[in-house]
């Protein structure tokens, strides 16, 4: 009989040396939302789980120049109630936020969420559209990657078997900033987004778009950064010209497959409305800072 | 019979007093299915096919017998093999060999899911082990779950026994098709003849799951002596027990059944898929077994109901009368015969008085789990083409929707399409109801549409016990052999504290097991209230009578100087004018010396059931870029005869509803090429979260029953027969198009969006 | 297979069992504990049947190892009366008639207590989406936020009053 082990280790060198024991049979439990699913319907058969929660840092927000750190093992519902991160990144935290229900929000992690590698991730495109990073330790190390180079494919990263993420890392907001985040399912809550478009904009005094990323998910096998989609938008006041524009450059970037939840053909047409409801949202909430008014 | 009716006022029914078996569920500790254990219990598994169609070449349960910690294993050589016999027991007749080889198939594997196997172990962890062990060799067949594929004679055939029935001739060859029904009165030639305007549609929906959040589950111990005791969550014990005792070849004198509490079931526990299984593995290993389902398990192999087809032409004059109406119903029936196709066809038109009409229905088998009912069965699906279609012939003829069902709709005195002739039915008040209803004149907003659709359902009566037992001090306990789904326990004390005259609060209610109470038939079809409260409401009747007499005993009167008023014993003898009224504690107190305890027990087959009529309407606003439908406003009239406990009467309506709303805009089963079902979790088989509903306004219509002694109608199973048309008429208006293919999810009402752009 | 022996707080009293390292708190609370209230409606977070809370969040037991739980407080629907008393909530879902079948309610209670206690004045679309991970097939979900709207009023008045 297959024997499962549960390890907690209480700091990261160990929890590295027990995934490295573990070898290709370790699995790094964050908030375990989606690792007891596949436990449970019998895809993942681990030898060892290694559970990062008493890694002290694991749960938890903090501020560092200006941008925020958070634990790989924070729940969404710790991540909303922290109002700095929510007056910088709205957007961030309302994608973590749809993670599930209310209950999934007491587990789920951004770390793990990102680590699922699901195309259809809700996090996933907030965080590439706000910048993020994330910090990957194993034996040889610790090193930041952007968060759009971990996951490459539907299930599968690019960490090794001992490697995990222990931070995710957002940037300092830049003046007059906002950040969105949308998605569709056919319900009001508790699906998977059938597409999800995260937009993160900076305006200048005058109200310009100056800089905007654009990102999209359960489009394409991964979350895709759509630098096409940001450009169709810079240097405009994001009038409808504008968003046309942008509608345009996330369908003509979205290539999804049809399945349950969703056929390809509209997969691409929301791509592109979710893309331009969420640069809305993102713009509003930036010229509202730069008036000094809440985001 | 006590005939309460014409009391000047009732003092209980009719009032919202807290059900009795409230606390239990709010605190956790009402015990479930799965909520059972036993000193010694084992863990019962089921291996289940994985191809949705194949010939099983043979199962090898060596290895797993072998492994350590099993106790058990079981296939269906470990069964009888039954002949062919149908026989009545759940919410319709079924096939016994069917309803075994559905717990277990014996030589073909008929949808993915179905079971093959079962083991007992010591632990749930060495039962799956157990399982990969079993060795099954398959011939992989053919499939096919679309109904229309599967009524072509190139299809693949489920069944080599099965020959078509209700055709002139006995058919050659086999076929998925195992029974064509036909209804109709009139010349349908000459009706069509006389209209001015003709509409028709066809229109499809899917295989939706009743979606009961409780997984099946139970426990059995078989001892040595043969005596079986079954703990299960059912709709029905006595059903759980006629079914065990048949499908293992058991006396039922040997079963005992004790109901659990129930976590839903909307029709589908009304038959039995782990309770022979877990005996038979009880039997081979002398342990008791538990077992219960997953909800992988729930969806894959219990009773969705059927997928269908329905194609609805009517015809009317321009006055909006309705001259001609010809429905064909194709419906799945799952893997073995038995798709609710017929009461389908009787409802389809039920709320119409029409001259011609023909209604031709099929009961086809497809590789999909075997269909069990699911609240007021095969109705909504009829409904969902006919009330579309009613509301294209309103618009067609220009009138409103209430008004051209006014003028066709059915009134006491008419004979039903399916038969009867209709007695102290409300329909024409509900439709009023409605009518009147501020919601129907609310203005609506940008992008939103409004949609009215009726519903029929017969309910039903049949064979109900009901025993009262007055205690020492007057309290009273109401035993049942019906299982409370919704708060039956709350309306049956209320009906036995009436007749008593006592607070409802001293009235116990009990659901008893098989071996304590006389046999019910399950709670189903909307009849425990009409029957069972029709035999509670007697039995409290003869404690009256009995009290009376010793009432008359004690005072030294016969018995026709005595009333009862008030739960109160009262002396109309005017030689006694000295003796004080006796209160049934006062009677209880002295039962000894006036003839022993005081209980009686009633067992009948009710009949006179009053037929429910439902009319709802629907508001729903659309998003045109996401082509999400949301229902924004809801507003649902019925005809309840007498509503016992309002409050739970509206929950049902409420339910209903719910469902049928998931039913019209995102429920279905969604199956891959090869015939495996993707979507069996609650993550894609998408039931309506709290989020997704407005409240739902219940307006209760009430005209009474004159059958029952409170007057009272079936209320459970109505309100989801209008909501999927409801909601597609919605959207009709507010599209301008007529969507007919559930559900009407965001990617369909996308494409018409962009169908009318272009 | 060696099973883990686990430490934990329930309902305010020390609780120890054993558990298997793959199973769920949820398989713990039921099969070890006996405590049978939270239910197990789908075993993937999907219906909220388990719903209880740990360190004072809410969580579904059933998306919680057993041996993640030492240490940890864990409340659950068999701790929410005090005493003879039941919680208001409760009181309020009886008074609504907001339960039917009643195997999704510990889980709603549980879960609505968690709303109430960190926003007394809900609205009802709050209400709604917070409750959104509870899969309630019974009730349509309108008595169910009546009852914990009800609830909620009754409470401010409590607090006011105190």
């Amino acid at each position: 009989m297959s024997e499962l082990d549960y390890l907690a280790p209480p700091t990261v060198e160990d929890a590295v040396r027990a995934l490295a024991a573990g070898g290709g049979s370790a699995k790094v439990l964050g908030g375990g939302t989606d690792l007891l699913v596949q436990l449970r319907a019998g895809r993942i058969k681990p030898g060892v789980i290694v559970d990062l929660k008493r890694i002290p840092g694991a749960i938890g927000v903090r501020e560092e120049a200006g941008g925020f750190v958070i634990g790989a093992a924070t729940p969404g519902a710790v991540i909303g109630e922290h109002a700095g991160l929510v007056g910088a990144w709205p957007g961030v935290v309302e994608a973590a936020n749809l993670i599930g229900s209310t209950q999934v929000q007491g587990r789920a992690s951004l770390a793990g969420n990102l680590c699922n590698a699901s195309p259809a991730a809700d996090s996933v495109p907030a965080m590439i559209a706000a910048g993020a990073t994330c910090l990957v330790v194993g034996p040889a190390g610790r090193r930041e990657i952007p968060v759009e180079q971990v996951a490459v494919g539907p299930g599968r990263t690019s960490l090794a078997a001992d490697e995990f993420v222990l931070e995710i890392r957002l940037p300092a907001r830049p003046q007059r900033s906002g950040d969105a985040y949308l998605r569709s399912i056919p319900r009001t809550e508790m699906d998977i987004a059938v597409v999800g478009a995260g937009v993160a904009l900076t305006l200048d005094a005058a109200g310009t778009v100056t800089a905007a990323r654009v990102a999209l998910g359960a489009v394409a096998p991964t979350a895709l950064l759509v630098p096409e989609a940001g450009a169709a938008i810079v240097g405009t006041p994001l009038d409808e010209t504008a968003l046309e524009a942008l509608d345009a450059a996330a369908r003509a970037a979205a290539r999804p497959i049809s399945d349950k939840r969703g056929t390809a053909d509209y997969r691409i047409k929301i791509a592109g409305v979710l893309a331009r409801r969420a640069a809305a949202i993102a713009y509003r909430r930036a010229a509202d800072q730069g008036r000094g008014g809440r985001a | 019979m006590t005939d309460v009716m014409d009391r000047p006022a009732l003092k209980v029914v009719g009032t919202r007093p807290i059900r009795p078996d409230g606390v239990d569920k709010v605190t956790g500790r009402a015990q479930f299915g799965a909520d059972f254990h036993l000193p010694g219990m084992l863990v019962g598994k089921i291996k289940r096919s994985p191809h949705a169609h194949a010939r099983i070449v043979s199962i090898d349960t060596r290895k797993a017998r072998a492994l350590a910690g099993v106790k058990a294993v079981i296939t269906a050589a470990d069964l009888p093999d039954l002949a062919s016999q149908e026989y009545e027991a759940g919410e319709s007749a079924s096939n016994l060999r069917d309803l075994s080889q559905n717990c277990m198939a014996r030589d073909k594997a008929l949808y993915q899911g179905h079971a093959l196997a079962a083991v007992a172990a010591v632990s749930a962890q060495v039962a799956d082990e157990a399982l990969d062990l079993i060795e099954v060799v398959y011939e992989v067949l053919p499939h096919v779950i679309d109904v229309e594929a599967a009524m072509e004679p190139s299809a693949p055939v489920l069944h080599a026994h099965l020959f078509t029935e209700g055709l002139a001739e006995r058919p050659a060859t086999a076929s998925n098709i195992a029974k064509v029904n036909r209804l109709g009165r009139g010349d349908l030639e000459a009706g069509f003849g006389e209209a001015d305007v003709v509409v028709q549609g066809r229109y499809t929906t899917k295989a939706v799951h009743q979606g009961y959040i409780e997984p099946h589950a139970c426990v059995a111990q078989v001892s040595q002596d043969g005596q079986c005791q079954v703990w299960s969550s059912s709709q029905g014990q006595f059903m759980v027990r006629t079914y065990c005792a048949k499908i293992l070849g058991l006396e039922i004198a040997d079963i005992r059944v004790t109901p659990a509490e129930i976590g839903g079931g909307f029709g589908g526990k009304t038959t039995v898929y782990l309770e022979p299984l877990a005996l038979a593995l009880s039997r081979q290993s002398g342990h008791p077994v538990k077992m219960v389902m997953t909800r992988e398990e729930v969806f894959r192999a219990t009773g969705p109901t059927s997928g269908a087809v329905i194609e609805v032409k009517l015809g009317a004059k321009q006055d909006g009368t309705i001259v001609a109406a010809d429905v064909v119903l194709k419906y799945q029936a799952g893997a073995f015969p038995g798709s609710p196709v017929g009461a389908g066809s009787m409802t389809a038109l039920a709320a119409y008085d029409i001259p011609n009409v023909a209604i031709t229905g099929y009961d086809v088998v497809t590789n999909s789990p075997k269909v069990a009912a699911y609240r007021a069965p095969g109705a909504p699906i009829s409904a969902f083409g006919v009330e579309s279609a009613i509301d294209d012939l309103a618009r067609e003829l220009g009138m409103d929707p209430i008004v051209l069902r006014e003028k066709n709709g059915v009134v006491s005195g008419v004979k039903a399409v399916y038969g009867p002739t209709y007695r102290d039915i409300g329909y024409l008040e509900t439709l009023k109801a409605i009518k009147d209803h501020p919601h129907y004149a609310a203005p609506l907003g940008p992008n939103q549409g409004r949609g009215v659709a009726v519903g029929f359902w017969f309910n039903v009566g049949g064979e109900s016990t009901a025993a009262v037992h007055v205690n020492e001090d007057g309290s009273a306990v109401v035993v049942t052999g019906n299982p409370d789904i919704g708060g039956s326990r709350a309306s049956m004390a209320m009906m036995a504290a009436e007749v008593l005259g006592l607070p409802v609060e001293q009235v116990r209610p009990i659901v008893a097991d098989t071996a304590s109470i006389g046999f019910s038939m399950l709670t189903g079809g909307s009849r425990t209230t009409f029957a069972t409260g029709m035999a509670v409401t007697q039995a409290a009747g003869k404690i009256v009578e009995d009290v009376k007499r010793r009432a008359a005993l004690i005072w030294d009167t016969t018995v026709d100087k005595v009333a009862w008023e008030s739960g109160q014993a009262v002396c109309l003898d005017a030689t006694k004018s000295a003796v004080k009224p006796l209160t049934l504690a006062a009677i209880a107190a002295q039962a000894g010396r006036t003839g022993g305890p005081i209980s009686a027990e009633v067992s009948l087959n009710a009949q006179g059931a009053g037929p429910g009529f439902a009319v709802h309407l629907c508001d729903v606003e659309i998003d045109r870029e996401t082509g999400h439908v949301t229902v924004v406003r809801y507003t649902a009239a019925q005809d309840v005869g007498r509503a016992i406990h309002p409050a739970y009467v509206e929950g049902q309506i409420q339910g209903g509803v719910a469902q049928g709303v998931g039913w019209a805009l995102n429920e279905e089963y969604i199956f891959d090429a090869d015939g495996q079902m993707e979507n069996a979790g609650f993550l894609d088989y998408r039931v309506p979260v709290a989020s997704d509903l407005p409240m739902i306004d219940a307006v209760l219509v009430e005209v009474p029953n004159p059958r029952h002694p409170f007057g009272a109608k079936g209320v459970g199973e109505a309100p989801i027969v209008p909501p999927l048309a409801a909601v597609a008429n919605a959207v009709r208006d507010a599209l301008g198009v007529r969507m007919c293919d559930l559900p009407l999810s965001p990617p369909k009402i996308r494409a018409v969006v962009d169908g009318l752009a272009s | 297979m060696s099973k883990r022996h686990i430490s934990t707080t329930v309902n305010g009293d020390a609780a120890e069992f054993l558990a298997e390292p793959g199973a769920t708190l949820l398989d713990a609370l039921r099969d070890e504990l006996r405590l049978t209230g939270a239910k197990e409606g789908c075993g993937s977070g999907d219906c909220g049947a388990c719903s209880v809370m740990v360190d004072g969040r809410l969580v579904c037991a059933c998306l919680m190892l057993a041996p993640e739980a030492e240490g940890r407080r864990i409340e659950t629907i068999e701790g929410m009366a005090q005493g003879g008393r039941l919680h208001p909530l409760q009181q309020k879902f009886l008074e609504h008639a907001a339960l039917q079948c009643g195997f999704c309610t510990p889980g709603l209670l549980v879960a609505a207590k968690a709303l109430l206690d960190q926003n007394p004045d809900p609205s009802e679309t709050e209400v709604r989406y917070w409750l959104a991970g509870n899969l309630c097939r019974c009730t349509g979900y309108d008595k169910v936020i009546r009852a914990v709207m009800d609830a909620a009023a009754d409470l401010r008045q409590v607090r006011r009053a105190s």
